[in-house]
């Protein structure tokens, strides 16, 4: 038994902040290392390379947030600073937390995507998304979802990917010091969650995609909505181009800063844009694909080097697969039911309460108590702009979920900024969280 | 010949296993249970096996639900820890499935197999004080370091807490929202 057990048994819990060197041993230190790397204490040490002791004197502790403008919200780090450079980091986290999982556990799976779109709410219809998927493998009825639903569905999570990856753009010229690019990915942003507005009656937040289908059908004139959003927004990717791409102070500024090699972010269970920017070529929509994503023809953009200029590069090229997506969808989209026929999850429609007594009460039934999910449990991942995001739902058989868990990619992808940040300095720091597009609001849930 | 016989007799019989596990499957998804002791060998194994990526780390407090199925030779515990592995090279999913016993329920840390797991087991460590033994900064993560109790745990009653403030102001009876706040 360890001495961090016999501690906590004893009613002592370890404080959250980063320690001081001169309390940590260089066992500990060199764990921290190697630990990344795969490789024991002993071996992380013969890498070298690595400020393993300087003098505790030439080292400070410095708090960067919660309220810092380049951390995204509110992430805290605590990062080691010897001079310039960074040494230790440790992102404290929580500052967001308002119990959502312990939420999701006392509303109905009918309530639950008014819950789980607040967790990544720059792309909340991927996580409705995800949510919807598990009840329905849960129910059984994932087979029986119709046509356009699934269609939908896609075309509303590839949007939403167009306008996660423009904000992260705008948010991340700001904090290199592109201000310009701030207003027009915002300004293009916008258009796509206008038309989100038209379609879900929201900009964010939408609880549109429920389990067993999507909350209603695609207003008219849509088509010519999304056509236009397909004609603006490439023309404006050429203009970030001559404005950032190109631009040697824009490269300088993230070229070769923030690395993590394939293994690394593996052995960190980063995905999503970090891990494809270090060559490794994983997408769930083309490796362990949901919806109708094989019927769709589109590349997995992978970078080489794992660094800032990767992930920047791999997001904007990523905004062009989304509209190469989005046109195959305009072109395969079915018509049809877009809810499942399936009296035990769907209400029925309105129309149909005026004149049958059984409808009004089928009605009042579904919308208080819900519907009953079978006992079970389900992990279901999709590819959110972040990366993996997944929804574990274990089930005791009521309408409610015995335990819904998200597994965040931001929450994850965060904790690669210890190893990314080593060995840089502390203006790269700004760089580097920014590459990793963290959302607090799905870290911190 | 006849020791053939029953050996194929009692295969047949005999659950699924991997890795020496229990292993049951609903709706193409697979799931291990595996007990306590060989948990970190499974999980090496497993990663021996392509299952190079722990995506995902999380605890279900099943106080409510003693009477679970469970595979045969499976003992039911309060606690469960469950870990998502992931094969890239097999494009496979694997779960595993512990029951955790003890009070606190006391289980190892994969930080040395999986150091991804890092922040993951620090937040169920937060949320149901389940205990991983030979993590490295084994902290509160989500919550402040200052709380009492485990909020996902399912005796941890829903909204019964004040909303706190950790400034000590001299009249908190000026605050509006302050438990005792004189509104």
């Amino acid at each position: 038994m360890s001495d961090i057990v016999s501690v906590i048994r004893e009613g002592n819990e370890p404080a959250q902040g980063l320690e001081p060197r001169d309390q940590k041993t260089a066992r500990q230190l060199l764990r921290e290392v190697g630990a990344v790397l795969r490789m024991s204490e002993a071996e992380a040490a013969k890498l070298g390379g690595i400020p393993v002791d300087p003098d505790d004197d030439q080292t400070m502790i410095i708090n960067m947030g919660p309220q810092h403008p380049s951390t995204h919200g509110v992430l805290r780090l605590m990062l080691e600073l010897q001079g310039e450079e960074v040494l230790r980091t440790k992102p404290i986290i929580g500052y967001l937390h308002t119990g959502m999982e312990k939420t999701g556990e006392n509303l109905t799976y009918m309530q639950g995507g008014t819950n789980v779109t607040r967790m990544d709410y720059v792309s909340p219809l991927n996580n409705e998304l995800v949510f919807s998927l598990a009840t329905e493998q849960l129910l059984g009825i994932t087979d029986e979802i119709p046509e356009r639903a699934t269609w939908m569905r896609m075309l509303l999570s590839e949007l939403n990917r167009m306008s996660s990856h423009l904000l992260f753009l705008a948010t991340n010229g700001m904090d290199i010091g592109a201000v310009g690019m701030m207003i027009y990915g915002w300004r293009e942003r916008e258009e796509v969650l206008r038309f989100f507005q038209k379609v879900t009656g929201l900009r964010m937040n939408h609880n549109f995609i429920r389990p067993g289908g999507v909350a209603a059908d695609l207003p008219p004139g849509w088509r010519d909505d999304v056509l236009r959003l397909l004609d603006m927004i490439p023309p404006r990717l050429a203009e970030y181009d001559a404005l950032m791409t190109g631009q040697p102070i824009w490269r300088e500024r993230l070229q070769g800063v923030g690395v993590i090699t394939a293994s690394e972010a593996a052995a960190l269970a980063a995905t999503g844009p970090i891990m494809r920017s270090t060559g490794t070529a994983w997408d769930l929509r083309r490796d362990m694909p949901y919806l109708r994503y094989p019927e769709v023809d589109f590349d997995v953009i992978v970078g080489s080097y794992g660094d800032a200029f990767d992930r920047y590069a791999i997001r904007l090229n990523e905004v062009r697969e989304s509209i190469k997506i989005v046109r195959q969808i305009l072109d395969k989209m079915p018509s049809g039911d877009v809810r499942i026929q399936n009296k035990k999850v769907t209400p029925p429609p309105r129309a149909r309460i005026d004149e049958s007594m059984e409808a009004l009460i089928h009605h009042f039934k579904i919308f208080t108590e819900g519907f009953k999910v079978p006992e079970g449990e389900a992990y279901v991942a999709i590819e959110s702009p972040r990366g993996e995001i997944g929804c574990y739902i274990a089930s005791d058989g009521s309408a409610t979920p015995y335990r819904m868990h998200v597994r965040g990619p931001s929450f994850v992808n965060i904790q690669c900024l210890p190893h990314m940040l080593r060995g840089g300095t502390i203006a790269d720091a700004v760089a580097v969280i920014s590459s990793v597009d963290p959302v607090l609001g799905e870290v911190d849930r | 010949m006849s020791d053939a016989t029953t050996a194929a007799d009692s295969e047949v019989a005999k659950p699924p296993m991997r890795y020496g596990c229990p292993l049951t499957s609903v709706g193409g998804q697979q799931v291990i249970h595996v007990d306590l002791a060989s948990y970190v060998k499974v999980v090496r194994q497993a990663f021996d096996d392509q299952f190079t990526v722990c995506v995902d780390l999380t605890a279900v407090d099943y106080l409510l639900m003693p009477n679970r199925s469970l595979p045969a030779g499976i003992a039911a515990e309060r606690f469960e820890v469950v870990v998502n592995l992931l094969s890239m090279a097999k494009r496979e999913r694997l779960r595993i499935r512990v029951q955790v016993p003890g009070e606190p329920p006391t289980i190892a840390s994969l930080f040395d197999i999986h150091p991804g797991t890092e922040a993951m087991e620090r937040e169920v460590f937060d949320m149901f004080g389940i205990v991983f033994d030979g993590h490295p900064d084994l902290t509160r993560i989500l919550m402040p370091e200052d709380w009492e109790g485990h909020p996902l745990r399912k005796d941890y009653a829903k909204g019964s807490i004040p909303v706190q403030f950790s400034v000590d102001m001299a009249d908190p009876g000026q605050l509006p929202g302050t438990p005792g706040g004189s509104r």
